[in-house]
């Protein structure tokens, strides 16, 4: 009876692999004919270097956050982006163009129905990134990892390959500041975590996903202010945004999770801890309050763009975020203490 | 210096170099500089235009020689044929050498290489490797200790596993078994010696060393195991321990030390560290560039770095107990501890005693919250609306993922005891986490739901509904307490058995929780509440056709449970 169960269950995860293989093929035929979308602003991709390690970003008016964001994966060892622009009209455009290092499409066709951008990429990602070890992001996602401050993504990769792991997970901390959100200042090129200094530390639900098996990962800052009537809706943090890139893998929704499947087992099983990584997340710079109705009015964020309204309402009108067991963020050190993020087996 | 050599005793570096030139040059530079002379063997696979660059680079470094190359892959042969091969050159074109020191391009000295010198030189007979036997050592990477020996290895374990593993099967079912020449006892240990001329010349010049070669060519691992093996035929004095430090992580890979590893490398005081990373520039500036010739060191001492690295293995392999996180999610069973710390689950003594928390709060210091699991919202302890780590006293958030609630809970409050109440009028999902976690210690006075809808002022229909109901409720309850599952300190009590002397079984509870202030003994107890009429409002429900009877006996008219002569110990199960 035991026996034939398990052979059912590994019938059904047998189908399920198969599934999901079918639905990778067509993910990167997707990718293949969006490529039509992107158009070349500049390309500096001949100068990638063998083993350099890439990031690949979609933008849409993040001339604010940008500088900070370049500066701080270059100082990671980011040898090259590859960023598509969504019809900037703040200069982002102009701004990309202008650095060594990025290498820039354009286009104007609709972010959620590219997946919210990662269709281009996955086309980016089959072109360039083949081989390399590249870093998916978005702008207002600040990437770290234990010993970021003195081991840089080579270091990373390195330890990566090591233990024989082609990916690396890095859940999203939301970040936000005390006081409401409109009333702080930032400039561009600022540290952005002098404005956003507060994080919630212990609230974090996860469950595991049966079909692609990665870790469901909800909480934080959003889920407690926003969804607490309604937990289900609260927004996905666990990414895996580090991957030894190959042409055939593909991102299934934003950088939550990708197939081949076994790329989203970040995670240890037996009760022991793999190393990971945090998004810092920015998205809460005095800018959100504007920018909140402009997001509700596109629908392009989610795919279910209505059941956020009430979401987008409260960001406008411009919410004190902190609570008085909100913790104020001081480095690698202090999350890894709190179990958000963990050094695994790396000393 | 017996053989009045005396001063020009030598130290002869053998380096074995892959990858990481311009760090390998760096070294090798270093060690000439201190007068040693070099034999560098570079992998067979490196291609020719990086060789002769390298060679180039170091033509005009004095005493150094390239010894003939073969191809090193990890686990076979090959390293020990190209140390062999470089022993050789060094012995014979040095003549002055007494101790051959086997590094590696990663290897960086960490202490002044004048040191080394001094320290082997008033050690001339005695071989610094670090050997024993199978039986002694716990570094079985792959689940082959003593196999090593007795099967042959063939196929290389990095490229074609499945044909490794295979034959490592194939030859367990047939029961095939080396013969290990001339009986000698297979020893292993780290890869990096330090030997005499004496005891590596012996090893070199065996005439039996065809037949060893032969055997062990086909050992698992042989550069772990060649000289280690064959040290021991001829050492004179063997220090079982390798001058170079080296960590391996759980899985038997060498760990890479950076440039934040300086200060514990300083401190070590070993002579040669490996591997480093190439592009520590730190390490490399402060140990070759300036060294720290300030200290008075005698012998390495690695425990520190030591103790670090242990702690890193421990981590991957069993990390921290009760952390539920995005790396580590263990599957049911594997837990290892579902929750951090031990918490106490109080049933039905805020119902019975009117200022419970309070007293509970009071008596043990403890941090004691009221019904956590309340349909309405998790009563946090002083009415706060959001815990440590901004956990929400949201329902929804809370019945959403309950398990990851009250692990966080757990998780946050680290240092301080938890303490909350629970019961059947709440949200019964997390029971069976509670009931199965070591680190709850539950203790129950069944039927003590039924105090406050006496004191209610409820239409007596309803509350007969609501009695039903409850009861029903909490005697599914009780048998999870009592199922085999069950991993929690679990007590159980009637009320009628627990009215009668509430301060015995309250001081167990207590003295269990072992917190410094309660261990005095309860100065003042908690009040009851007022317990008169309790007898007739059951038998009033049991007129209405309800039963109840987790609370015990408590016959109409009498206002306190009929004395019952022998009493029952409180009932534990574990």
């Amino acid at each position: 009876m035991r026996e034939w169960q398990d052979r059912r269950a590994r019938l059904r995860d047998l189908a399920m692999a198969y599934r999901l293989r079918w639905k990778r093929r067509r993910l990167l035929f997707r990718a293949l004919r969006k490529r039509r979308q992107l158009t070349p602003v500049s390309d500096r991709t001949a100068g990638i270097a063998p083993g350099a390690i890439l990031a690949a970003m979609t933008v849409r008016n993040e001339a604010t956050r940008l500088p900070f964001f370049l500066e701080h994966h270059r100082r990671l060892g980011v040898a090259h982006f590859l960023v598509v622009d969504n019809g900037s009209d703040d200069g982002t455009r102009d701004y990309l163009a202008a650095q060594a290092d990025v290498s820039l499409w354009s286009t104007q066709a609709s972010y959620r129905l590219s997946r919210f951008g990662v269709d281009w990429l996955t086309w980016l990602q089959i072109r360039h990134a083949h081989g390399h070890w590249c870093l998916t992001l978005d702008a207002d996602e600040i990437f770290i990892y234990p010993y970021h401050d003195t081991r840089d993504l080579r270091a990373l990769a390195g330890w990566l390959e090591r233990q024989g792991h082609a990916s690396f997970g890095a859940m999203m901390l939301d970040m936000y500041p005390k006081g409401p959100l409109a009333e702080q200042t930032y400039a561009s090129g600022d540290d952005p975590f002098r404005t956003l200094q507060w994080f919630d530390s212990g609230n974090y639900m996860i469950q595991r996903k049966p079909d692609l098996q990665n870790l469901w990962i909800q909480g934080g800052v959003r889920a407690r202010r926003f969804f607490a009537g309604n937990p289900r809706r609260a927004p996905t943090m666990g990414k895996t945004p580090f991957v030894k890139w190959n042409r055939r893998y593909a991102y299934v929704s934003s950088t939550h999770s990708l197939l081949p499947r076994r790329l989203n087992h970040v995670y240890d099983t037996e009760g022991g801890e793999r190393i990971s990584g945090i998004l810092l997340h920015t998205k809460f710079l005095p800018e959100v309050v504007r920018r909140s109705g402009e997001e509700k009015h596109r629908q392009e964020h989610f795919a279910n763009s209505r059941f956020y309204d009430s979401y987008y309402d409260t960001l406008a009108g411009n919410p004190d975020l902190w609570c008085p067991q909100s913790r104020r963020f001081t480095g690698w050190r202090q999350l890894e203490a709190m179990g958000l993020m963990s050094r695994g087996g790396w000393p | 210096m017996t053989d009045g050599q005396g001063q020009q005793a030598q130290v002869g570096i053998v380096m074995l170099v892959h990858t990481a030139f311009h760090r390998a040059e760096q070294v090798a530079r270093h060690w000439s500089a201190a007068g040693c002379p070099l034999v560098i063997h570079a992998d067979k696979s490196v291609p020719a235009k990086t060789y002769d660059a390298f060679m180039k680079a170091l033509s005009d470094v004095p005493n150094l020689r390239f010894s003939r190359r073969y191809r090193c892959e990890w686990g076979t042969w090959g390293l020990v044929a190209a140390t062999q091969s470089a022993a050789e050159v060094m012995l014979a074109d040095f003549p002055e050498v007494r101790h051959v020191y086997l590094a590696s391009g990663s290897c960086l000295p960490l202490r002044p290489v004048e040191e080394l010198i001094e320290y082997l030189a008033q050690r001339p007979q005695t071989d610094f490797i670090e050997s024993a036997t199978t039986a002694d050592v716990p570094w079985t990477i792959g689940g082959l200790d003593h196999e090593r020996f007795t099967l042959r290895f063939p196929f290389s374990w990095r490229r074609h596993r499945y044909l490794f593993d295979k034959y490592v099967d194939l030859q367990r079912r047939l029961g095939v078994r080396r013969n290990i020449p001339n009986a000698i006892v297979p020893h292993m240990g780290s890869q990096w010696w330090c030997l005499t001329r004496q005891t590596l010349s012996a090893i070199l010049q065996d005439p039996e060393r065809p037949t060893y070669d032969r055997y062990f060519r086909r050992v698992w691992i042989p550069d772990e195991s060649y000289f280690q093996t064959l040290a021991r035929l001829y050492a004179r004095r063997i220090e079982s321990r390798s001058l170079t430090l080296s960590k391996f992580d759980y899985q038997g890979k060498p760990h890479i030390f950076y440039d934040d590893h300086l200060q514990l490398l300083r401190r070590s005081d070993c002579f040669v560290a490996r591997k480093i990373w190439p592009d520590a520039d730190r390490l490399y500036q402060a140990f070759l560039k300036d060294p720290d010739n300030t200290m008075a060191r005698t012998e390495p001492n690695p425990g520190k770095i030591d103790r670090i690295f242990a702690k890193a293995v421990d981590r991957r392999v069993y990390g921290r107990a009760g952390l539920y996180m995005q790396s580590r999610f263990p599957v049911e069973g594997r837990e290892n501890g579902l929750t951090s710390a031990p918490y106490s689950v109080f049933e039905g003594f805020s119902e019975l005693f009117e200022d419970f928390e309070t007293w509970l709060a009071r008596s043990t210091g403890a941090r004691v919250h009221g019904h956590l699991f309340a349909p309405d919202r998790a009563q946090f302890s002083d009415g706060q609306t959001v815990m440590n780590g901004a956990l929400s006293d949201s329902a929804a958030l809370r019945d959403y993922n309950p398990r990851a609630f009250l692990a966080n809970l757990i998780w946050n409050t680290r240092g301080e005891r938890q303490c909350f109440q629970f019961g059947p009028g709440d949200t019964q999902t997390i029971e069976w986490d509670m009931a199965k976690d070591n680190n709850a210690q539950i203790s129950v006075i069944t039927g003590a739901w039924a105090v406050p809808l006496f004191k209610s002022n409820l239409n007596f229909a309803d509350i007969r509904t609501a009695a039903a109901q409850l009861q029903r409720i909490e005697s599914k309850h009780l048998d999870v307490l009592r199922s085999q599952w069950t991993k929690a300190r679990v007590r159980i009590w009637s009320m009628a058995e627990f009215v009668e002397s509430p301060m015995e079984p309250l001081q167990v509870v207590i003295d269990e929780m072992g917190l410094s202030r309660a261990q005095r003994g309860l100065s003042e107890a908690p009040r009851m509440t007022d317990l008169t009429g309790f007898g007739q409002f059951l038998q009033n429900l049991k007129n209405q056709g309800m039963h109840p009877y987790l609370m015990g006996n408590f016959p109409a008219g009498h206002d306190m449970p009929e004395p019952r002569p022998p009493k029952r110990k409180p009932y534990l199960v574990r």
